[in-house]
């Protein structure tokens, strides 16, 4: 415990002279212009202003003082099962094998269950944990021990029951692609806390998920909003490493060059996006060495890697949460994490909510409880806000697409379990609740319009307010839709 | 004073204020336009507009406003503002009544101006962007000795109104460069350069611009710009997001622009190709403009979701490509500014909701034609029809296309092959294997696929091809419906092994055919296929290939063993498939209702098809259906489509439209710059130029605005710092295709090849899984020109999207430029970009290799066509000195005998192009 004390601290005064040191640099021709990416703060003086463009500045500022500073999603791409995971329904067990009642049917939309399906009791041990006595299952093993951290939302609810669709309404407020995605409107709304990093950053794993790079596109908003995927694999930002036998005393000598002739250049035209240029030019210099920097985790001591479960060079979801922690740590405000291994159709062997759900819990129940109690033993889980979940939940009725020798389940938008932790959100929680059989929430329903109002409001924007015109229309993250869902709020 | 009294006496001092205010009139009669609606649109609309009517209140049309209110008196009476409900409202003492509630109080002069509009009768008028311009514009007189064209007139008395004077006309180089880059999308060749340049003559400017106008590369760079709002992409969107072919109707774009065919006929075609009588193969083609919609083959959609999304996205398309006029607003309430409302939207969907297409997997309807192998084809239907016997010479078809030609002949011979995929309706879990999606593949038991109207009146057996792993299955035959009679059946067993998992195709010793006797039948139904398990299924039972019919009799038969070979080679040869538009017989076309609140499944009044009524209507003696759409479109009274059109044009030569706001013209877009200037150009886009897209930007780049140096002053700067007033020319960084083709050019990798499929250059995060499907191109191919780029809509190209380039999954009217450090990255450190700087180093090698700054000015002068001042040069040569000097210091062997052959010397070189390479007057057109 003590070790983890201390590494904190000291990677928090590291961290403080490379930005002390970093801000110096800047007030040279480096600082010029530099508000007009969002991405690198407000804070570079007045110079600024020269090629500050109504466009790409965004309003930087927050609507009111947000609890959280950073937010953390980890998206568990698939839709997992929340039957097996939290909303524990012996009722569910003990109508296991019979056949679904019609009431339940009737009207209702499912992606591959046909004709009357029969009901599927939770495949999974469930226990109460805590102070709180919440209740997890035996496939979470670690994260049962964190639930006095975070708080259940127990009825979430969507309308799409296709992933991709429902990936982008839960990242962007709508099914149909186009729109910006959250983080960056979050990036738009508050710019960035940090001047050699992007703001918005994203680390997959598994595969990408359905939705593609529209999941964290900027929409309509400008590019500069985008998240950057970086990889803990291969380059960590595409394009970041020098071509041929570029070296970085090279790469600086010819940044400089570019940068004097377009000084030259800025002499006689007068153009102010030239000193943006230019500016942009260092910074991706700067990226050239700090991206690669947070991204490298072989820095780390043994004891986190074991607490983890992280292994340096290989691209997994350990990996992604460290470096979530590491990216926050360096001021990057919002960290998007996807993990595609979650549809457990039961379509054949290896599918089902029994053993490809407990493989795929084994992936992430160690490494999503680390980064709880990492971030909470450096400080940093008080202003970082931690989202999980997936795109929908599970039925309660198994799906038999392939008979009834696998266990799995059909997606399902009516009722889900996400959870929150830290930035302002109540430890030990439980907001909402689920039918006997898990079927519909019965109180507390959180729609996806919702919970986003909820995550901005933590971050102190108002999601009516947080709007951007487009197509002669002011549009928002929440559509016309979104209450904050104060019952969570600490 | 008790309170009721001292309410009456406020209420006398807001009579007192009210006479006040209506005794103090201006003489000028108050505009609507200019006066009144921008302070309605700020201060009242948003809640007493198209989406809330608070209190029974609307000003979105004069008669709702003049309508009695809830509160009993009608919000405006005309000529008489004291006793207009809103009137009353605006001027209460009650801050709890006064309008705008809870908001500050309108101004005096607001309030004045209110008044005396409503005295004067409260007249209304149409937003300026609704009223057709005024045909006899005349260009306002000013005296400048440089003006060129009127359109000069417009802008030079602009810029004196503002106190400021037009800049003097750009050196020649860069007059050439911006033309190139403009008018072409590349720069000149270094032979082209020197042409224009050592070319004294009077015209030589305008003998350049004719030459560019005429070059096959105008075409791809105008196409460009209209693929965006095509929303033109290389896949389908969505989950599976995959494979779409639909290049054609790309290369029908850039043919378009290069045959400057007439903006009418060139917005016809594209709505509504396929209504013209008698539509030739490049008319059905354009109609794919409307099939660039995404589609979802995700497992488990309803297509009938998605064809609506798909229906409901071309009625929005279409609006802001044409009309510059927002409709996704209008989808789920009336519009909130403007004056067009809901069921107005429903009824403009009712032109595009009679449409074959269906989000289906085969993409139906298709063109099929043939490319390179139509010779082929032509050959053997020629051979066939030769050696057809007397009395079968009428079984040859007369039809215009040569796959229809193919298709009847075969057909009517009794060779009748048809490929699985093709179905007309199939079960939700039903998959085709991709890439080429032309095998079918059950995911799940019992799915089943549909062909309408098949004849089997001479039909004995059917045949399947097939192939699997595992037991396989059953295919039934059943006849009208699921459930319909039963007339064969067969069992498909195991054919080969295979790694299915890995989703790919079996070799051809992996199919077997398997056939079925089945009940004699007459006439035409629909013939189910009901695909079930044996004992396992693996998310598979069996792929299917194709599907043969074996009639009892048929006229093949009578002919030898070549013949029918011929026929089975004919069949083989295979077509590609674009997907086009065309519309449902009338006994199949669909009923239009309103979406309450824009939800598909909550449906409203039915409605017929109509235009929005402050648009105008389809004129006299059109049809009512996409056709009659489209000519209203391009009708002289249409007021918006010239207006659009050319401002879309002006913008991709300036760089910012005459209304910034590209896809809104409506009371919520900027005003215009030069209000005049637009519609005296939308009038001659029409008459003068008949809308020749070619002559219109002749006209443009002639003038002495567009010719200005694009050099500002720092007064400049301060009095019109975004150039909006054109005080000198554009200044813009160029658009992601034009970098990167321009950096392919300078270097001589271009490889000009026009048309065809799209190319995958090399992107870093390349993969070759199946899924991601993007295996780069390693021949030439790879340095096409950008827009042949293949647009995968989930994962487009990252130097494109760097570049502010998009996935095109909606029709995008202006990328926001944008500035970051992912395009320093990008152009830096690319392959395809230090490749190309290798290849300019190796040519500043050649041309001097012992003096190294001729090198550099050489290279210089390759990418920006005129020569580096001294400053610029010493900066490059500092950079060359340093590099040589480093690679010598990590590489001291490396020594040549001669500078020719220096190694280090080409690496040094290459750093220094590089640089140049990046640097801001190279990205950018001045």
């Amino acid at each position: 415990m003590k070790t983890i004390i201390t590494e904190a601290q000291h990677r928090i005064a590291k961290y403080n002279t490379r930005r002390h040191f970093l801000q110096k640099c800047m007030s040279g021709l480096g600082a010029v212009a530099l508000n007009s990416l969002a991405g690198c703060g407000g804070s570079s003086g007045s110079k600024a202003n020269i090629a500050k463009t109504d466009i790409s500045s965004g309003i930087l500022k927050p609507h009111f003082p947000g609890k959280a500073k950073n937010i953390i999603f980890l998206h568990m791409a698939g839709a997992p099962s929340q039957l097996e995971l939290f909303d524990y329904k012996p009722v569910l067990n003990q109508l296991d094998g019979k056949d679904c009642p019609q009431s339940l049917l009737e009207g209702k939309k499912f992606a591959f269950i046909k004709g009357v399906p029969q009901m599927l009791g939770t495949q999974a041990k469930f226990k109460q944990h805590g102070q709180s006595g919440a209740y997890v299952s035996d496939y979470l093993p670690h994260f049962s021990q964190m639930v006095d951290e975070v708080t259940f939302l127990k009825a979430v609810h969507t309308d799409e029951f296709n992933h991709a669709p429902a990936q982008l309404f839960m990242h962007t407020g709508s099914p149909r692609l186009g729109r910006p995605s959250m983080g960056s409107w979050i990036t738009y709304g508050l710019g960035s806390d940090n001047q050699n990093l992007p703001s918005f950053v994203v680390l997959v794993s598994g595969s990408e998920p359905s939705a593609g790079k529209s999941a964290w596109g900027s929409g309509f908003l400008p590019t500069v909003y985008q998240g950057v995927q970086c990889r803990s694999k291969g380059d960590p930002v595409l394009y970041l490493s020098n071509p041929g036998e570029v070296d970085p005393y090279l790469r600086k000598q010819s940044i400089d060059a570019i940068n004097a002739i377009n000084e030259q250049e800025y002499q006689e035209a007068h153009d102010p996006e030239i000193l943006t240029r230019i500016s942009q030019y260092e910074l991706a210099y700067r990226m050239q060495t700090s991206v690669p920097e947070v991204m490298n985790i072989n820095d780390e001591p043994e004891w986190v890697h074991q607490m983890y479960g992280t292994e340096p060079g290989k691209a997994s979801f350990a990996n992604n949460c460290l470096l979530a922690r590491r990216l926050v740590e360096n001021g990057v405000r919002f960290v998007q994490l996807f993990d595609r291994r979650w549809d457990t159709h039961g379509a054949g062997p290896n599918n089902g909510v029994d053993g490809a759900l407990k493989n795929a819990c084994k992936s992430v129940d160690q490494p999503m409880s680390a980064l709880l109690l990492d971030l909470e033993q450096r400080g940093l889980l008080d202003e970082t806000l931690v989202v999980w979940g997936g795109e929908f939940g599970r039925t309660p009725m198994m799906e038999a697409r392939s008979g009834a020798d696998f266990k799995g389940r059909d997606h399902h938008g009516d009722a889900f379990t996400m959870w929150m932790a830290g930035g302002g959100i109540k430890k030990g929680f439980t907001h909402g609740e689920t039918d006997e059989i898990g079927f519909s929430g019965i109180s507390g329903r959180v729609y996806i319009h919702d919970l986003q109002a909820t995550i901005l409001h933590q971050l102190g924007l108002d999601h009516e307010r947080l709007t951007y015109q487009f197509q002669g229309r002011d549009f928002r993250l929440t559509d016309v839709h979104g209450k904050v869902v104060k019952e969570v709020i600490a | 004073m008790n309170s009721r009294s001292w309410f009456i006496g406020l209420g006398i001092v807001s009579l007192i204020v009210v006479t006040f205010f209506s005794l103090q009139k201006t003489s000028e009669p108050i505009s609507y336009n200019e006066h009144i609606r921008p302070i309605i649109n700020s201060k009242c609309i948003a809640c007493h507009g198209g989406v809330k009517k608070s209190a029974g209140v609307s000003f979105l049309f004069r008669a709702e406003a003049l309508d009695t209110a809830e509160s009993g008196i009608p919000a405006i009476v005309p000529g008489d503002a004291e006793n207009s409900g809103m009137f009353q409202r605006i001027v209460h003492h009650d801050s709890e009544y006064r309008m705008p509630l809870e908001k500050e109080p309108l101004s005096k002069e607001e309030i004045k101006l209110i008044g005396q509009w409503i005295d004067e009768g409260a007249k209304w008028e149409d937003h300026w962007a609704y009223i057709p311009p005024e045909k006899d514009i005349r260009p306002p007189k000013v005296e400048n000795s440089s003006i060129r064209n009127n359109i000069d007139r417009f802008v030079y008395t602009k810029l004196l109104a503002n106190d400021l004077t037009p800049a003097s006309e750009a050196e020649k180089e860069v007059l050439l460069r911006r033309l190139y880059l403009d008018l072409i999308g590349l720069p000149p060749t270094p032979e082209e350069a020197e042409g224009f340049l050592n070319d004294s003559r009077e015209d030589a400017y305008e003998k350049l611009v004719d030459h560019l106008l005429a070059s096959p590369h105008f075409g791809e760079r105008w196409a460009a710009m209209w693929l965006d709002l095509a929303r033109y992409a290389d896949t389908k969107g969505y989950e599976k997001d995959l494979n779409r072919s639909i290049w054609k109707y790309r290369d029908w774009v850039i043919n378009a622009f290069n045959q400057d065919v007439p903006f009418d006929q060139f917005t016809v075609e594209q709505l509504a190709g396929d209504l013209l009588s008698d539509p030739t193969q490049d008319q059905l083609i354009a109609t794919a403009f409307h099939r660039n919609t995404m589609a979802n083959d995700e497992g488990g959609t309803d297509n009938e979701e998605f064809r609506v999304a798909a229906v409901v996205e071309r009625v929005g398309t279409t609006f802001e490509v044409w009309q510059s006029t927002t409709m996704a607003c209008v989808q789920c309430h009336s519009h909130p500014y403007d004056p067009i409302r809901h069921e107005e939207f429903y009824r403009f969907m009712a032109f595009f909701n009679n449409t074959e297409d269906r989000d289906i997997y085969n993409e139906q309807p298709n063109l099929f034609t043939y490319e390179e192998n139509a010779e082929e084809v032509r050959t053997i239907l020629t051979w066939v029809e030769e050696h057809l016997q007397s009395e079968d010479a009428y079984l040859s078809s007369k039809n215009r296309f040569l796959h229809q030609q193919k298709e009847e002949l075969l057909y009517k011979l009794g060779y009748r092959k048809v490929e699985a995929e093709q179905y007309q309706a199939s079960s939700k879990l039903i998959e085709l294997l991709a890439p080429e999606q032309d095998v079918v593949w059950q995911v799940q038991d019992s799915s089943w696929i549909m062909f309408e109207d098949v004849d089997l009146s001479e039909v004995e057996k059917i045949s399947f091809r097939c192939a699997t792993t595992i037991s396989g299955g059953f295919i039934e035959v059943r006849l009208d419906s699921l459930n319909g009679k039963k007339i064969g059946q067969t069992e498909v067993t195991t054919t080969g092994q295979w790694n299915r998992w890995a989703m790919t195709k079996p070799e051809a010793t992996g199919w077997k055919e398997f056939t079925t006797a089945i009940t004699p039948v007459s006439s035409k139904h629909d013939v189910y296929y009901l695909f079930r398990k044996n004992r396992d299924l693996q998310q598979h039972l069996f792929h299917l290939d194709w599907i043969y019919y074996h009639e009892k009799n048929p006229p093949k038969q009578k002919y030898g063993k070549k013949f029918n070979q011929q026929l089975a080679r004919l069949a083989s040869v295979q077509p590609m498939a674009t997907p086009i538009m065309q519309d449902l017989p009338p006994e199949k076309s669909r009923n239009t209702h309103v979406f309450e609140r824009g939800n598909w499944v909550t449906l409203g009044q039915q409605v017929n098809a109509d235009v929005p009524e402050a648009l105008g209507n389809i004129p006299d003696g059109l049809p009512n259906n996409r056709l009659g759409m489209a000519r209203w479109l391009v009708h002289e009274n249409n007021p918006l489509t010239a207006r659009v059109a050319v401002n879309r044009f002006w913008k991709e030569l300036f760089g910012t439209g005459i209304i910034e706001t590209m896809e809104e013209f409506g009371s919520q877009g900027n005003p215009p710059s030069h209000a005049e200037l637009l519609d005296w150009l939308a009038v001659q886009f029409q008459d003068e130029h008949q809308w020749s897209i070619k002559s219109l930007i002749k006209q443009i780049v002639m003038s002495a605005t567009y010719r200005q140096s694009s050099q500002a002053t720092p007064e400049k700067v301060e009095k019109d710092p975004r150039n909006r007033l054109l005080s000198r020319g554009p200044r813009v960084r160029l658009s992601a295709e034009q970098v990167r083709d321009q950096v392919l050019a300078v270097s001589g990798l271009l490889n000009r090849n026009m048309y065809g499929p799209s190319v995958k250059p090399p992107r870093p995060d390349a993969t070759s899984s199946i899924w991601s499907n993007w295996i780069a191109d390693t021949t030439s191919e790879q340095y096409r020109r950008s827009l042949y780029i293949f647009t995968k809509r989930i994962s487009p190209h990252p130097m494109l999207t760097t570049f502010d380039g998009t996935g095109r999954n909606v029709c995008v009217s202006r990328r926001i430029r944008t500035n970051t450090p992912l395009q320093a990255l990008t152009l830096l450190n690319d392959s395809t970009f230090y490749l190309a700087a290798y290849e300019l180093a190796q040519a500043m090698n050649r041309v001097s290799p012992a003096d190294v700054q001729q090198s550099l000015a050489e290279g210089y002068r390759q990418i920006m066509l005129r020569s580096p001042d001294n400053e610029k040069l010493e900066v490059l040569l500092a950079l060359y000195q340093n590099a040589y000097s480093h690679y010598q210091k990590s590489n001291p062997i490396q020594q040549a005998a001669s500078t020719e052959n220096d190694p280090i010397r080409l690496k040094a070189l290459t750093l220094v192009a590089n640089a140049m390479l990046n640097l801001d007057e190279f990205v950018t057109k001045n």
